[in-house]
């Protein structure tokens, strides 16, 4: 090493080191590209998907006058695609996206492969807003119904942890015992109430618990969205920061990350875009934990690359889902929740088997 | 030139108190090495040094700013701190790990000058051939070299290394103590180091800091450090010291022979 000061010879040539890893920024970039197109594709094919018959040509020719704000030549079609098929697939992209977001820092900042974004007791929060209103009618603003309880619900956790850290340091541990007494805390109220509840309301929660696409608006959507995109640019500014938490707290101190309050702000952020999904959608589950792993053992650990390769690999993954949902049995459209399981089980079982590297210790 | 001075510091986890009242100044292109027994605090005084703890009384200063006033980036930016292990949960390469270094000075991206920095301090711990292998499947040598490599890509000021050479083979070990002493001179770097070999230490360090019962036992150069005396008085083993090549050399007395008779 250091006495065959120095293979200046290869001066010229770019030394191993450079070369592969520029080949890796491109394998990473590739995937990513490949997942958008991907999801462009899916997107078009779900919206020709119905009992009513329209071809991606069509679909293609209807969304691009809708952009452009040229007259319909079919207003039928236009009216299924635009208002009923496109909004249901626009809420699985953003979704899927902002889910694998939170999947991909939670695991990243906690150090934690079990991490998704639910696991600070986000969910059960929302469930427990969600029940108050359905059960109880009881909503904490006025007409804001399920989704605003469901929302302020599911900060909860997030705040509780905040003021806790004025007293003790939010190390990971601490974060996710705090967030899982919470959850317990919350099941065990939603649970209450449930058994109070009449059959009616009682299928209702149970509908929303498991998660569905299913009467997702545009006014609904441009909120999700917003959130995710802002939220999404912070994360991924952030991202050196969270391959540096990965570390360890000392090294990342002296690298100069004040881990200690990066990761309270990265928490509140994530939180709220995980709120702001599960107060419109319910609970979907498994996208935020098997998302980040599955691009992980595609494309590597670094944020700056698994953040967004996860959320478009996220997005598909949900894309895909939905269309699932809506055609295997119907006319009746499942509770997209269950299949984003039911898919995402057996491929990360796959992967976990097929790696012989270990995408976690 | 960069100067790290200690005024009165003291340090203690609860009750059991660590050491105290400690009055140091380390500066210049040089090499120190810091000894001493286990558990006689010298890892917990590096860690007061880059503001990973807090000393329970006294202050250090670096360049006059008081270290805890300063910000944890600024102080990364002149202070770089090698650990003795690593981990990581998920994989991470080499390559990445080693331009994690690079954080404190680089901005969002990554520009064709830290690749340069990464490459040079990659060459120098030998590690061009590992640079995609993922750090958790590395010899406990080879993870450290990368921590030094990272440590070195984040051209500090002050490079703060603890127990470095622990888990290299000798022929490393003489490779990278070399390096730390030319480097020291050649990028005007202070290199604070601790360190449990005495003959290692003796040879290369520019200045030795023998800590014992909470306190400095001893400072100076090692021929005047490192004696029969003093090595039997903080570590309380029978030792003999030569002279190799003008340094002292300690050779450990088994005492074996005296047990029988």
């Amino acid at each position: 090493m250091i006495l065959k000061t120095k293979t200046s010879g290869e001066a010229g040539s770019a030394s191993t080191f450079k070369q592969t890893y520029r080949k890796t920024v491109v394998k990473r970039v590739s995937f990513i590209i490949i997942c958008i197109i991907a999801c462009f594709l899916v997107m078009i094919y779900s919206a020709t998907l119905g009992s009513y018959d329209i071809s991606a040509g069509e679909v293609y020719q209807i969304i691009w006058n809708a952009i452009t704000g040229q007259a319909q030549s079919d207003p039928t079609a236009a009216h299924i695609v635009i208002n009923l098929r496109l909004p249901r697939i626009l809420g699985a992209l953003v979704c899927g996206f902002a889910l694998a977001v939170c999947g991909t820092a939670m695991q990243s900042m906690m150090k934690n492969p079990l991490a998704d974004p639910y696991t600070m007791g986000i969910s059960s929060g929302a469930g427990f807003g969600a029940a108050l209103a359905i059960i109880l009618g009881f909503e904490l603003v006025s007409g804001g119904g399920v989704v605003v309880n469901a929302f302020i619900f599911a900060t909860i956790p997030a705040l509780v942890i905040l003021f806790l850290s004025k007293f003790r340091k939010a190390t990971p541990t601490m974060m996710i015992l705090c967030g899982i007494s919470l959850m317990y805390l919350f099941n065990a109220l939603t649970q209450l109430f449930m058994l109070i509840a009449d059959p009616e309301d009682l299928s209702a929660v149970y509908s929303w618990m498991v998660g569905s696409l299913d009467g997702i608006d545009f006014n609904e959507l441009l909120i999700v969205l917003i959130i995710t995109v802002l939220g999404s640019i912070y994360v991924q500014y952030m991202a050196n920061q969270l391959n540096i938490m990965g570390i360890g707290d000392e090294s990342a101190k002296t690298l100069g990350v004040n881990v200690d309050r990066k990761r309270l702000v990265v928490l509140m952020v994530i939180t709220l875009m995980a709120a702001a999904v599960v107060s419109f959608t319910g609970i979907i589950g498994f996208v935020g934990l098997v998302a980040p792993h599955i691009a992980r053992a595609i494309i590597g650990a670094d944020n700056k690359y698994l953040l967004p390769g996860s959320a478009v690999f996220g997005a598909l993954l949900l894309l895909v889902s939905d269309i699932i949902a809506r055609t295997i049995t119907a006319p009746l459209m499942l509770p997209v929740g269950v299949i984003t399981a039911c898919i995402g089980g057996p491929l990360f079982m796959f992967l976990i088997l097929r790696n012989n590297k270990e995408i976690w210790s | 030139m960069t100067e790290i001075r200690m005024e009165n510091m003291s340090f203690s986890y609860g009750n059991c108190n660590v050491f105290s009242n400690i009055s140091l100044k380390i500066e210049g292109s040089n090499l120190v090495c810091i000894l001493g027994p286990n558990g006689v605090g010298k890892t917990t005084l590096v860690k007061c040094i880059n503001k990973l703890l807090k000393p329970t009384s006294g202050h250090i200063y670096i360049n006059d700013n008081d270290v805890q006033d300063m910000h944890l980036l600024d102080l990364a930016q002149i202070m770089a701190y090698v650990p003795n292990s690593a981990f990581s949960v998920f994989s991470m390469t080499v390559a990445e790990a080693i331009l994690m270094g690079r954080h404190p000075h680089a901005g969002w991206t990554t520009s064709e000058n830290d690749m340069d920095v990464v490459d040079k301090a990659i060459d120098t711990m030998d590690l061009q051939d590992l640079s995609e292998r993922d750090i958790r499947e590395l010899s406990a040598g080879q993870l450290q070299r990368v921590m030094i490599a990272r440590g070195l890509a984040q051209e500090p000021e002050i490079l703060i290394l603890d127990e470095p050479t622990s888990n290299l083979d000798v022929k490393h070990q003489m490779e990278v103590m070399r390096f730390l002493k030319r480097y020291a001179v050649e990028s005007d770097t202070t290199i604070l180091m601790v360190c449990h070999d005495l003959n290692i230490t003796a040879a290369f360090a520019d200045r030795i800091i023998i800590m014992s019962n909470g306190g400095i036992f001893a400072d100076g150069k090692a021929e005047d450090v490192l004696t029969e005396d003093c090595i039997k008085q903080v570590y309380d083993v029978d030792v003999k010291v030569i002279d190799v090549e003008g340094r002292p050399h300690v050779i450990l007395l088994p005492g074996i022979k005296e047990e029988k008779t």
